[in-house]
């Protein structure tokens, strides 16, 4: 029961500073869920994210995995209801004290000031999965200079055309199978 | 948004958000919005749309979810904006725990393990492609690379509470961008 209230109390906070978006969130739910709370490994974390990009929907939404890893369905459900029920309710009345704001200065102050820092937190972010997904000095050279170039040819793929995302990680997927298995 | 808010039954509205959370396969998901509360279901104009966008990306929470928030409350209030999330969340939540449930039972196994690490490599450069993408303007102009810098930094490097990063940076960043009159002059 007190795994149950401690993922509560890790996600709806994790909700409520998801600033710009859910992948800002990213380095600091890694920092707690692996390093603190140790309720996942760095590899299952990434591979936990990346589950997320294959289904439709919030991509963040793979973070009840990790309560399920935790305390099973009752630990998903908990970590489902944490994680999107608070900044919701936020969102439902702040919208609202927004309306009222419109044509103030400052609702543009805000945006452009919060810009650079959601963009350091997603950066924060790559960093937090990057340093087992994509560079593991556990692994061997030539695994991590196959998950290294994987990433990099998704990102030049997406830059070049307009694929959908999900289809270049199950393209990664084939190339883990066939390269490396 | 317009004054002649269009009236829409409870379960139109969650069968809306929910086609989008079945359908939403790798990201993207307000494009699918636009497509369908603009043009086809012409709930909202396009400048309703952008302005209901514009507060969901500034409020803490996901895009997604946010805008299924507003815009469910435009339409029909509280039921409305419960209704819609629901229709946001559930499918992706019901696919994500499928999956999760492979996962767990198949993870050891080494086809599959290393399936799970091209997957996880690919997953981090769809991450900095569109951290790149959107990010652009923040990383060229020096007085937002110092923020993007000292945040990375503080959060990425020595894993300085969120919190306590947002209650230090954040009003920084809002009064270096503040409303000035001698701009408005210029």
């Amino acid at each position: 029961m007190s795994k149950i209230v401690e993922l509560i109390n890790v996600f709806a906070l994790l909700s409520l500073l998801a600033v710009g978006g859910g992948t800002a969130v990213l380095p600091e739910m890694e920092h707690v869920t692996v390093e603190r709370c140790h309720w996942v490994s760095d590899t299952q974390f990434a591979e936990i994210y990346s589950l997320g990009q294959l289904a439709p929907g919030p991509n963040m939404t793979c973070v009840a995995l990790i309560g399920y890893e935790v305390s099973g369905v009752a630990g998903l459900l908990a970590v489902l209801v944490a994680f999107f029920f608070p900044a919701c309710l936020l969102c439902y009345f702040a919208s609202k004290v927004w309306d009222a704001a419109e044509g103030s200065p400052w609702r543009d102050a805000v945006q452009r000031g919060m810009a650079p820092i959601v963009i350091g937190l997603m950066l924060a972010g790559c960093y937090a999965l990057g340093k087992t997904a994509s560079y593991n000095p556990a692994k061997d050279w030539d695994v991590n200079l196959l998950t290294l170039g994987i990433g990099a040819a998704v990102a030049v793929i997406l830059s070049l055309t307009r694929i959908n995302p999900a289809l270049t990680i199950l393209a990664g997927g084939a190339a883990g199978f066939f390269l490396l298995g | 948004m317009s004054d002649a808010t269009p009236r829409v039954s409870l379960g139109k509205l969650f069968c809306v958000f929910g086609l989008i959370g079945v359908t939403s396969f790798g990201g993207g998901i307000v494009a699918y919005l636009r497509r369908a509360l603009v043009d086809k279901e012409k709930w909202l104009d396009e400048d309703g749309f952008m302005a209901a966008l514009e507060i969901a990306q500034t409020l803490p929470g996901l895009n997604s979810t946010n805008m299924s928030v507003i815009v469910g409350r435009k339409l029909r209030g509280p039921a409305g904006a419960l209704v819609a999330t629901l229709g946001m969340i559930l499918p992706g939540a019901v696919i994500v725990t499928a999956l999760g449930f492979g996962y767990v039972a198949l993870r050891h196994d080494p086809k599959v393990a290393v399936v799970l690490t091209g997957v996880a490599a690919a997953a981090v450069g769809l991450l900095v492609q569109v951290t790149l993408k959107i990010g652009w303007k923040q990383l060229i102009r020096p007085q937002d690379l110092i923020f993007v810098v000292v945040v990375f930094v503080l959060v990425g490097i020595f894993h300085v509470s969120l919190l306590v990063t947002l209650i230090a940076v954040a009003p920084l960043a809002i009064w270096v961008h503040r409303p000035c009159r001698e701009k408005e002059a210029a």
